[in-house]
């Protein structure tokens, strides 16, 4: 059990944190043909353009209401009607989502309500899908953005099955929190169709964020589920959920439409993609794959080679409670010491964090720690390089946003492969750290007094010894 | 103090601004921002031009008062460069709770101010002012002064929240801020005739540093740089300068021109991109050195200075000319003048097809228009649409455009260069036209585009797919309805014999000729030769060899 501290801090430092309506917007973004539309003043979603480019280096659509501080003392009906209209007739999109801002939750607008006077206004809308999800910036973090809008999309989207229609057992609803990449999200794609099922994602990034090519120019999205395939969502056989966050979606699915849920917390690691596959094998009444067999093994030796380099790490993570659930889990089962934990977000799954306490803080916090505290591995996203470049460790990038490497959308560390990739990638890591910082000397052991080698007698952890700062 | 509703009608009341000054009364209070469209809205807020503004001063502590949306997404997101502290990419924010929001965020903000300069003691800290603090009353003015005297150092307040306008407003904003409470308040350690301001140029990739060590040779000191690479108690005493240069004149004009007023510094606006605006601008700054006083010999050494620089430059672009040849370039961006990159492309031997003149002036369409001829292709407001079906109509080789509109012509596999603020590498002065060139040959003479273009492999496999499906090659595999389909079809029409027939006679006789089978078969070799002759002519020679 780790023990989760709250900050007591009045200002906070180089942020871990990015808000929930960005976040909203992004689940949008695995629908096909979608807009997401923030309802806020342009700099709300220009920054969070601006960040989704950085890191996806993707055209990504995202609108504005464009709300001017007249319209706040006013209330922003009129923007959003007009930002409704202006979507519909310029880019014909399939749905809207929209999602509210702190400025407009701050002064109060009833989007709810506004949606209804719009429809009834605009009669030509009756066919397009308005999702609202309300996103506050000034609550929550990321994830439970994202957490919201899935939900949200689950509740009005998804029908409510009729007595007497089909269901299919084959079917299998896959709602993949926004830890995953759609990389992560292809894969298990691939996995669930080698056991015979037929997955539906929501959303589905890896149609639309994959960094596709597409024919045609389109503004709104390239790709993703279709709103028709989440309607149907209520008559497959299973709903998987990735990621705690989901589960809260899942339970909506099952309550609407009696389709039986599992959630599966991680699925980086051997032990959880043992219990995954077992789990498809049961729902789907066939043999794991020979490939997946392979796999297994081939993780299993990469573990073996890996943990000569991982096992013994004081490892310093900041992500969101899922990742950060997920990625220390592994380390700690590589060997590795989550010796520092920092989240952006209240969750249920923190607690049990291996490690001795979790804060709720930023990267100041998760620097100044991991400095005191002697850390050599450091992982969070892109934010983290100036803390690494001042720490001087190996630094892993995961989540969001990842904006200074390539590649951020092929991430992959689900399934026995994926693991696989990410005990490579962080051992290769700390193999090229020590090749260009720790190359023994002669004087490393040296404890004569006096000299500027002799800071005594100190195991290292693993790896070899370097000056801390 | 104004309020802020009145510093904004002040800045769009600006004389100093060509643009204003040939609009209306009336266009001229509507201020010079068009009306955002809800739902077709592009581009940054007030705040985020404010801190865009500032940001590039390295020395400061920026804090962000608001929730955590306005510095959690965007922090650290600017590629200006720093020849000292880092502070500036420190982000710090008060990440507003929904607590602070019903109780106010006064205090928060207060403790705030006292933890930076705890842990980090800057030499100043600039506040910046968000939507809903400014919504639920949070005086920042207050905080910010009260926070002064406490602490004993200047706290900055950067009143521009996001929804009062546009990036362009909140640049401006940025700069009353500095002329209000920066600018003049304290005194440089020593002053020489040759100290000049630079006014709205951000040091992106370092590239001031591509125009500085031609302003050291000709001993001209860079008192300060508003904002790139600056330093808080270089821009308090950049009051003393002699003269200044405005280069980004949409984002500054306020503040070069007030400095004018208050404190006497003459400014030109002039720009380092491209040759002769570089020249041009060197010459325009000795000239106002010179008639403050400087020593006029500087004006001379100015043009050898240039006469070196430019031959050097002309020399390196020489070679790209004839690669150049032909090559057409379309050109979107508001973010540096223009005319100045059209000029420079145009040294190079490209040929414009398209400018955009969304935030031009008339007298930049003017300038536009001596340099690219009466029918130049101005774009007013272009869609990435219409910018899509351009670059796939191939009515432009290469696109240069600020991050934005990127994916547009990449995914067109279209050549592209990042020429906004996001772009990683440097432009400016001489030997950025050069790198300019440079990357644009890079990217026009990659071997990658025509490997993009070609269709994927699945395309020649539809073909081959469908020439399976053709009645042929449902004959091709089926011996009996080869058969039938070789009886089927008559060669000579006037006595009905069928190409089986004569086709076997060839084989079984050996026939070499129209008048041999016309011996052993019916046909009549008259209308049908040229079938006939034409079943001897198909047989491959290599067979006949091999059977004599």
């Amino acid at each position: 059990m780790a023990l989760v501290t709250a900050p007591t801090k009045a200002c906070a430092v180089n942020p871990l944190k990015m808000s929930q309506p960005i976040a909203a917007a992004y689940a949008f973004m695995g629908l096909r043909g979608a807009m997401p539309l923030l309802h806020g003043s342009q700099g709300c979603t220009s920054f969070g353009l601006t960040l989704f480019v950085r890191h996806f280096k993707e055209a990504i659509p995202l609108q504005t209401t464009a709300m001017s501080e007249v319209a706040t003392v006013l209330g922003g009906y009129e923007n959003l009607e007009q930002a409704i209209l202006n979507i519909y007739n310029r880019t014909k999109p399939k749905i809207i989502g929209i999602c509210s801002t702190g400025v407009t939750e701050t002064n109060g607008d009833d989007v709810d309500a506004y949606l209804k006077l719009i429809r009834s206004n605009h009669p030509q809308l009756a066919k397009l899908p308005l999702v609202y999800v309300s996103t506050p910036d000034f609550k929550g973090s990321f994830q439970d953005g994202w957490e919201k809008a899935v939900a949200r999309m689950v509740e009005v989207l998804v029908d409510r099955p009729s007595a007497n229609g089909l269901w299919y057992p084959s079917k299998v609803n896959v709602l993949p929190g926004c830890h995953l990449t759609p990389g992560d999200i292809d894969e298990l794609r691939v996995l669930l169709e080698d056991f015979g099922l037929c997955p539906f994602f929501l959303p589905d990034l890896a149609g639309s964020l994959d960094g596709h090519i597409p024919d045609e120019f389109t503004s709104t999205t390239i790709g993703g589920i279709d709103v028709d395939e989440i309607a149907s969502m209520g008559r497959a056989g299973w709903t998987i959920a990735i990621g705690a966050q989901m589960q809260r979606a899942a339970e909506i699915m099952q309550a609407k439409t009696g389709v039986p849920f599992r959630v599966f917390e991680r699925l980086c690691g051997l032990h959880p993609n043992d219990e995954f596959m077992t789990f498809l094998s049961e729902i789907s009444g066939r043999p794991i794959p020979l490939k997946y067999r392979r796999q297994r093994s081939q993780l299993a030796d990469a573990m073996l080679d890996a943990h000569f380099h991982i096992g013994g790490r004081k490892v310093a993570i900041g992500a969101e409670p899922d990742l950060l659930f997920d990625l220390s889990s592994m380390l700690h089962d590589m060997g590795a010491q989550v010796t520092v934990a920092v989240t952006t977000t209240q969750s249920e799954v923190i607690e049990r964090i291996k490690t001795k306490e979790v804060l709720i803080g930023d990267l100041e916090d998760l620097e100044g720690l991991a400095k005191q505290k002697r850390c050599d591995m450091l992982i969070t996203h892109s934010h983290g390089r100036q803390a690494a470049a001042r720490l001087k460790v190996p630094f892993y990038r995961t989540g969001f946003p990842m904006f200074d490497r390539l590649g951020a959308g092929h991430q992959m560390s689900v399934g026995y492969r994926g693991t696989r990739n990410v005990i490579f990638e962080i051992a290769n890591l700390v193999i090229a750290h020590r090749e260009e910082n720790d190359r023994p000397t002669p004087d490393r052991w040296r404890t004569t007094p006096g000299l500027p080698q002799s800071s005594g007698y100190r195991r290292s952890t693993g790896a070899a010894e370097r000056p801390i700062a | 103090m104004s309020s802020l509703a009145a510093t904004v009608q002040n800045i769009f009341d600006e004389p100093g601004c060509a643009k204003n000054g040939s609009k209306s009364g009336a266009e001229r209070r509507n201020g010079c921002t068009r009306q955002l469209q809800p739902g077709s809205a592009a581009g940054g807020c007030a705040f985020d031009g404010a801190k865009v503004a500032l940001q590039p001063f390295t020395d400061v502590a920026h804090l962000v008062h608001g929730p955590i949306a306005c510095e959690g997404n965007s922090w650290d997101n600017r590629g200006a460069a720093s020849s000292g502290s880092d502070l500036w990419r420190t982000a710090f924010t008060t990440d507003l709770s929904e607590t602070d929001i019903v109780f106010g965020g006064e205090k928060r903000l207060c403790k705030a101010i006292k933890e930076i300069i705890d842990k980090y003691d800057p030499p100043a800290i600039f506040v910046y002012q968000t939507c809903i603090p400014a919504m639920i009353g949070d005086d920042i003015n207050a905080v910010c002064k009260a926070a002064s005297q406490r602490f004993s150092k200047p706290v900055i307040p950067i009143n521009s929240p996001g929804f009062v306008g546009s990036k362009n407003l909140g640049n401006k904003l940025a700069g009353e801020a500095l002329l209000d409470y920066v600018i003049g308040t304290r005194e440089p350690d020593y002053t020489t005739p040759y100290d000049i301001n630079l006014i709205g140029e951000y040091n992106l990739s370092g590239e001031l540093w591509q125009v500085k060590p031609l302003l050291d040779e000709l001993g001209v000191r860079i008192l300060c740089c508003i904002s790139g690479d600056g330093k808080y108690r270089e821009a308090a005493s950049s009051h003393r300068a002699r003269a200044a240069m405005l280069v980004c004149s949409k984002s500054m004009i306020n503040v070069a021109r007030k400095m004018e007023q208050r404190y006497g510094i003459p400014f030109f606006e002039g720009s380092f991109y491209g040759i002769q605006d570089s020249s041009e601008s060197l010459r325009q700054l000795a000239r106002l050195l010179v008639e403050r006083g400087a020593p006029t010999d500087l004006l001379g050494r100015t043009e050898a200075v240039i006469a070196r620089e430019e031959a050097r430059a002309w020399a390196a672009i020489e070679p790209y000319k004839p690669r150049f040849e032909g090559k057409k370039a379309l050109l979107v961006t508001g973010g540096v003048k223009s005319w100045s990159v059209v000029a420079a492309l145009q040294e190079a031997g490209l040929e414009l097809v398209g400018t955009s003149v969304k935030k031009s002036t008339r007298e930049d369409k003017e300038r536009i228009k001596e340099l690219m001829g009466q029918d130049a292709h101005m774009i007013e407001d272009m869609t990435a649409r219409e910018m899509y079906k351009m670059l796939k109509d191939a009515k432009a080789d290469i696109m240069l455009s600020g991050g934005k509109s990127q994916f547009v012509a990449l995914k067109a596999a279209v050549p592209w260069l990042d020429i906004n603020q996001e772009r990683c590498h440097a432009y400016m002065g001489y030997v950025g036209m050069v790198k300019l060139v440079e990357e644009i040959d890079k990217s026009l003479s990659s071997p990658m585009w025509e490997q993009l273009r070609r269709p994927g492999p699945w395309e020649a496999l539809a073909k081959a797919r469908e020439q399976m499906q053709s009645p042929m090659a449902a004959i091709a595999c089926d011996p009996a309805l080869a058969e039938t389909a070789r009886r089927a079809r008559k060669i000579c029409v006037c006595k009905s014999v069928d190409l089986g027939t004569i086709e076997d006679a060839i084989r079984v006789h050996d026939l070499r000729s129209v008048a041999a089978v016309r011996e052993h078969t019916n046909a009549g070799g008259g209308c049908c030769r040229r079938r006939i002759e034409d079943m001897f002519v198909s047989e491959p020679s290599d067979m006949r060899q091999a059977a004599e």
